[in-house]
C-alpha cells in the first residue's frame, strides 16, 4: 500500500503542478488544492503508515505503549489542512473579485491593474 | 602615535563638522575649510627632516584582527612626499575655490567632498594595511565621482562621472583582489611584511596574475592606455576639482600603488617590461592627442595622461635613476600642472570661455596670471631654470643608461617631451599673448587669491629649479636604494656639456616650432573625430551597452512576471537535478508481497482517488471539476481513517466540504471555464507535472526504504499524559506542546476570514461594477 500511495502522491503533485501551470485562476486554485493534499499524503507517508491504531492513549494507561500511528506527521497535517483553507477560501473569493473588476480570470490579462483608474 | 591616527582620520571628521555648519553659514566663511589642509602641510613638514635621516614612523592598532585588517599606518620617505603633495596642492586649491566658487549654492557640499577626498588620499599614501589601503583607494574613487558630478544638473556632467567610476572602480575590484591573492600566499596583508616573501611576486604560479590585477588597478586610476579616457571626461568637474583629483594627486595614487610595489616585483623582469610598454604607449599618444584640442582643459587632461605615461614608462625602465626621475616628476608636474589648471581656471572664470582659439592677449588685464602662466608653461617645456628642466634631465639620463634599447626608449621620450612643450605653451602663453579678440569682450580684474594661488606654485617651480638642493634629499632617500642598491643621481641644473644637454635642447627647439607652426582650431579637433569609432572609449560604451542589453534579456528570460515561469524553472531544475541522482543510482525495491496484502476497501479508495484527479484535470466543465476535487478530499478523508488519524479525517471531511460549498458559492459569478493555452503549451506543462511527479514518487519510494527517526514522536507518547493531561495525542500536541503555534494559526485564520469579509461586503466604485 505504501508503494500505492506513493505513486498516487507522485500523480497528486503531477494534477495539481499541472493544473498551477494553467493560465486561468480558477485551475490555479484547484490546482493548489490538490498540491495541498498531495503535500498532506507526502508527510502522512513519511511518518511511515499503521493500520487501524489511533494515537490515543487507553483510558486506563498513562502513556502510548505498544504500535501506534506517529502522532507527529497528524499533528502537522492538521495545521496544514486548516491554514490551507484559509488560503484557498481567500483566494476564491479574491478571483471573485478580481473578476468582477478586471472581467477576466486569464493570468496574462491581468497585468494591467496599472489603467484603473 | 596615537595623533598620528587622529591626523590621516582628521579629514573625515572635519567634513563632518563642516557639514554641521550649514550652507548658509559656510558661505560666509569659506576659508575655515583652508585651514585643514594648511595645518597638515604643516604638520607632515616637521617629518621630513628625521626621515630623510632614515627614520620611519609607524601607527599600529588592531581593528579586524581576525581577518588581519588592522589600523596600519606607516610615513616613510615616499609617503611623506605625497602627503606634502596632497596637503601643500590641497591648500592652494582650498583657498583658490573660495574665490572661484564664490557664492556658489552649493559651496558647502564641494568643501564636504573635497575634504573626504583629501583624508581618503593622506589614508591611501599611509596605510601600511593592503585592506585599509585598498579602502582609501576606493573612497577617493566615490569622492571623485561626487566631485565630477558637481554640475549634476548638466546630463554630461553625470555621464562623465559614472563613466570615472565605472573605470576606476574596476581597478579598485582588481586591487581588491590582488589584496586578497598577495595576502593568502605571502601570509599577512601588511605591505612592508610583503616584502619579506618577496620571491611569491617574482616566481610564484599565480605571480602572473598578481600583475594583472596590480596592473589594471594602477593602470586605471592612472589613466594609462587604454583605460585613459575617462580623464578628458572627467574635466567637466569645476576646475579646482581638476587640478586636485585629476592632475595633481588622485590619477597619481595608480604610480603610487606601482612605486610602493616595486620592491616586491624589484626581480619580476615583466613587471617592468609591461609598465615600459603601456607607459610608452600611453605618453606618446596622449602627447599627440594635445594636438588636436582646442579646450585648454582637453589639452591639460591629455598632456597630464601623458605625464602618467611618461611615469610609469620611467617606473618601467626600472633603474634607480629612472624610478628617482619618475618620482622627481610627480612633484615637478604636480608644481607646473597644478599651476596651469588655476591658470586655466582663472582665464574661464574672467573671459568665460576656455577656447583656445578664443583667447588671446589677456597679459594686459591678467599680468599676474600671465606671469604665472609662462613660468608653469616654461616648466612644463623643461626650459631652464625651472624645476621642469631638471625632470627633463633626469628622464633622458634614465632613458639613456638604462632598459634595452637607449636609442629608442631616448627618441620617444624627446618626441612626447616636444609635444608636451607645446601643450605647456598653448595653456600658459598663448591666452596672454598677441591681440585681444574682440569677442572676447571686457575682462574684469580677478580676485588676487585666483591669481596669487597660481603665482604661487610657479614660485615653487622656479625656486626649486634654481635651488634643487632644498629638496634634492627627498630623492634621494626614497625607495631606489632598496631596489637596486645604486646611489640616487644628483640634482642639479647645469652638470656641464654632454648629451643631455643636447637633447633638451633639442626638445626645447623643436617644441617651440611646433607652437609657432601649428595652430590648434576646430578643422583639426573635427578631423580626429572620425577615428573615434576604433577608440577606446567607444569600445568601452560598446560593451557597457551589450552589457546592459545582456542582462535586461536575461532579467526578463528569468524574471519575466509570469509565475508559470518561475514555477517551471524551480520544477524543471529539480526534477534535472534530483532525478539524475536517483537514475545514476536507483534504490528501490517493489515488492509484490505488498500488492496482494491489499484489502479490497483499499483498492477502492485508491481507484476512486485516481479517477477523480483525472476528472478534475481533465473535465471541461468547472462545476465537475469542483465536484472532483471534493470527491479527492473525501477519498483523503478514507485514507486517514484506514491509517489510525480519525482526527485528521474529520478535519479534511469539514474543510473539505466548506470548500466545495464556497467554490459552488461563487461559481455563477466567475468567467467561462475556457482552456486559454495552446496544445503546445499543454503537452508541454504535461510533461514537467508528470516528470516532477514520477521524480517525486520515487524520491518517496526511495526514502521509505530508510528508518524513520522516531525520537519526537516517542516524546510525545510518553508525556503526552504525564504531562498535558491528555489522552489524544495528536490534540495535546496542538493545543499544548505547540500551543503557540495554533493560537498563531488562528490569528492567521482570522486575518483570512476578515480579508474574505472585506472582499464580500465592500462595495464596489461605480466604475467597478
Amino acid at each position: 500500500m505504501e508503494i500505492l500511495l506513493a505513486i498516487m502522491t507522485g500523480i497528486l503533485y503531477a494534477a495539481g503542478i499541472y493544473l498551477i501551470l494553467r493560465r486561468s485562476l480558477v485551475k490555479l486554485i484547484i490546482g493548489i488544492v490538490i498540491l495541498g493534499n498531495g503535500v498532506n499524503l507526502l508527510i502522512f507517508l513519511m511518518g511511515g503508515l499503521v493500520k487501524g491504531n489511533p494515537p490515543l492513549i487507553p483510558a486506563d494507561g498513562k502513556m502510548l505503549e505498544g504500535v501506534f500511528a506517529d502522532p507527529v506527521p497528524q499533528a502537522l497535517i492538521l495545521t496544514a489542512i486548516v491554514i490551507s483553507f484559509g488560503l484557498q477560501s481567500f483566494a476564491i473569493v479574491l478571483i471573485k473579485r478580481a473578476y468582477k473588476v478586471l472581467k477576466t480570470d486569464d493570468i496574462d490579462t491581468m497585468n494591467k491593474t496599472d489603467d484603473i483608474k | 602615535m596615537t595623533i598620528f591616527l587622529f591626523v590621516i582620520l582628521s579629514s573625515f571628521l572635519f567634513a563632518l563638522i563642516l557639514f554641521g555648519l550649514g550652507q548658509q553659514k559656510f558661505q560666509r566663511m569659506t576659508w575655515v575649510a583652508s585651514l585643514l589642509p594648511i595645518s597638515l602641510f604643516l604638520y607632515f613638514s616637521s617629518f621630513v627632516s628625521p626621515i630623510i635621516n632614515g627614520e620611519v614612523f609607524t601607527f599600529f592598532t588592531k581593528w579586524v584582527p581576525s581577518l588581519g585588517i588592522n589600523l596600519d599606518f606607516r610615513l616613510d620617505n615616499l609617503a611623506i612626499l605625497f602627503t606634502l603633495l596632497i596637503t601643500g596642492v590641497g591648500s592652494i586649491v582650498f583657498l583658490y575655490t573660495t574665490q572661484y566658487l564664490k557664492g556658489h549654492p552649493k559651496i558647502l557640499r564641494f568643501y564636504t567632498f573635497l575634504t573626504i577626498f583629501m583624508g581618503a588620499m593622506i589614508g591611501l599614501v599611509t596605510s601600511n594595511n593592503i585592506i585599509t589601503l585598498f579602502i582609501f583607494w576606493e573612497l577617493t574613487s566615490i569622492s571623485s565621482f561626487y566631485l565630477i558630478s558637481f554640475n549634476n544638473t548638466q546630463a554630461e556632467s553625470r555621464k562623465s562621472a559614472i563613466i570615472a567610476l565605472s573605470i576606476t572602480g574596476l581597478g579598485g575590484l582588481a586591487l581588491l583582489a590582488f589584496a586578497v591573492l598577495a595576502g593568502q600566499i605571502t601570509g599577512t596583508l601588511s605591505i612592508s611584511e610583503m616584502l619579506q616573501s618577496s620571491e611569491v611576486f617574482e616566481n610564484h604560479e599565480v605571480s602572473a596574475l598578481l600583475m594583472v590585477f596590480i596592473f589594471l588597478a594602477a593602470f586605471t586610476k592612472s589613466a594609462q592606455f587604454p583605460f585613459h579616457f575617462w580623464l578628458p571626461g572627467a574635466m567637466k568637474a569645476p576646475t579646482p576639482v581638476s587640478t586636485y583629483l585629476h592632475s595633481a594627486t588622485m590619477v597619481k595614487a595608480g604610480i603610487y600603488l606601482l612605486l610602493r610595489f616595486t620592491p616586491h616585483f624589484q626581480n619580476n623582469s615583466y613587471f617592468f617590461t609591461v609598465l615600459l610598454i603601456v607607459g610608452g604607449i600611453t605618453m606618446l599618444y596622449a602627447a599627440f592627442q594635445t594636438l588636436f584640442k582646442t579646450d585648454l582643459k582637453g589639452i591639460l587632461a591629455y598632456s597630464t595622461i601623458g605625464a602618467l605615461g611618461i611615469m610609469v614608462f620611467l617606473i618601467g625602465i626600472g633603474t634607480t635613476a629612472s624610478i628617482t626621475a619618475a618620482i622627481v616628476f610627480i612633484v615637478v608636474h604636480a608644481l607646473y600642472k597644478a599651476c596651469l589648471f588655476l591658470v586655466t581656471g582663472t582665464i574661464d572664470h574672467q573671459a568665460g570661455t576656455r577656447d583656445i582659439t578664443k583667447l588671446g592677449g589677456l597679459r594686459k588685464v591678467l599680468l599676474p596670471l600671465s606671469i604665472a602662466g609662462f613660468i608653469a608653461a616654461f616648466s612644463s617645456g623643461g626650459f631652464p631654470p625651472t624645476i621642469g628642466f631638471i625632470g627633463k634631465d633626469l628622464i633622458y639620463e634614465a632613458t639613456l643608461h638604462g632598459g634595452m634599447n637607449p636609442v629608442f626608449l631616448t627618441t620617444i621620450a624627446v618626441l612626447t617631451n616636444i609635444l608636451m612643450v607645446f601643450a605647456g605653451l598653448v595653456v600658459g602663453v598663448k591666452p596672454f599673448t598677441g591681440k585681444q579678440p574682440e569677442e572676447l569682450g571686457r575682462v574684469k580684474k580677478p580676485h588676487f587669491l585666483l591669481w596669487l594661488m597660481p603665482m604661487l606654485l610657479a614660485t615653487l617651480s622656479l625656486l626649486f629649479g634654481i635651488f634643487p638642493g632644498m629638496i634634492e634629499s627627498l630623492f634621494t632617500h626614497n625607495i631606489t636604494p632598496d631596489l637596486t642598491g645604486e646611489e640616487s643621481p644628483h640634482l642639479a641644473i647645469w652638470h656641464g656639456f654632454n648629451l643631455i644637454i643636447l637633447l633638451s635642447s633639442i626638445t626645447i627647439i623643436a617644441g617651440l616650432a611646433v607652437y609657432f607652426l601649428w595652430k590648434p582650431s576646430y578643422k583639426k579637433e573635427s578631423s580626429m573625430i572620425k577615428f573615434n569609432a576604433f577608440s577606446p572609449k567607444r569600445l568601452a560604451l560598446v560593451f557597457a551597452n551589450q552589457f546592459e542589453r545582456i542582462s535586461y534579456f536575461l532579467t526578463r528570460f528569468f524574471q519575466n512576471g509570469y509565475l508559470r515561469r518561475y514555477v517551471m524553472i524551480i520544477l524543471v531544475l529539480l526534477t534535472l537535478v534530483f532525478g539524475i541522482h536517483i537514475f545514476i543510482n536507483p534504490r528501490i525495491f517493489l515488492s509484490l508481497k505488498e500488492i496482494k496484502a491489499l484489502n479490497w476497501n483499499e483498492i477502492v479508495v485508491l481507484a476512486m482517488m485516481l479517477v477523480s484527479v483525472l476528472f478534475t484535470v481533465f473535465t471541461k466543465s468547472r462545476l465537475s471539476a469542483i465536484a472532483g476535487m471534493g470527491v479527492l478530499g473525501y477519498t483523503m478523508c478514507f485514507i486517514f481513517v484506514f491509517y489510525g488519524a480519525p482526527d485528521l479525517a474529520m478535519t479534511q471531511f469539514s474543510i473539505d466540504t466548506l470548500t466545495v460549498i464556497l467554490f459552488v458559492l461563487v461559481l455563477y459569478r466567475l468567467p467561462k471555464y475556457l482552456k486559454l493555452s495552446n496544445r503546445t503549451n499543454r503537452i508541454r506543462d504535461g510533461i514537467i507535472a508528470t516528470s516532477f511527479g514520477t521524480f517525486l514518487a520515487f524520491t518517496i519510494i526511495e526514502i521509505m526504504n530508510e528508518n524513520p527517526v522516531k525520537a519526537t514522536s516517542e516524546f510525545y507518547a510518553e508525556y503526552a499524559y504525564k504531562l498535558a493531561k491528555g489522552k489524544n495525542v495528536v490534540n495535546v500536541i496542538l493545543v499544548d506542546f505547540r500551543g503557540f503555534d495554533t493560537m498563531i494559526e488562528i490569528v492567521v485564520l482570522s486575518i483570512a476570514a476578515i480579508g474574505v469579509f472585506a472582499l464580500l461586503k465592500l462595495y464596489l466604485k461605480k466604475h467597478e461594477k
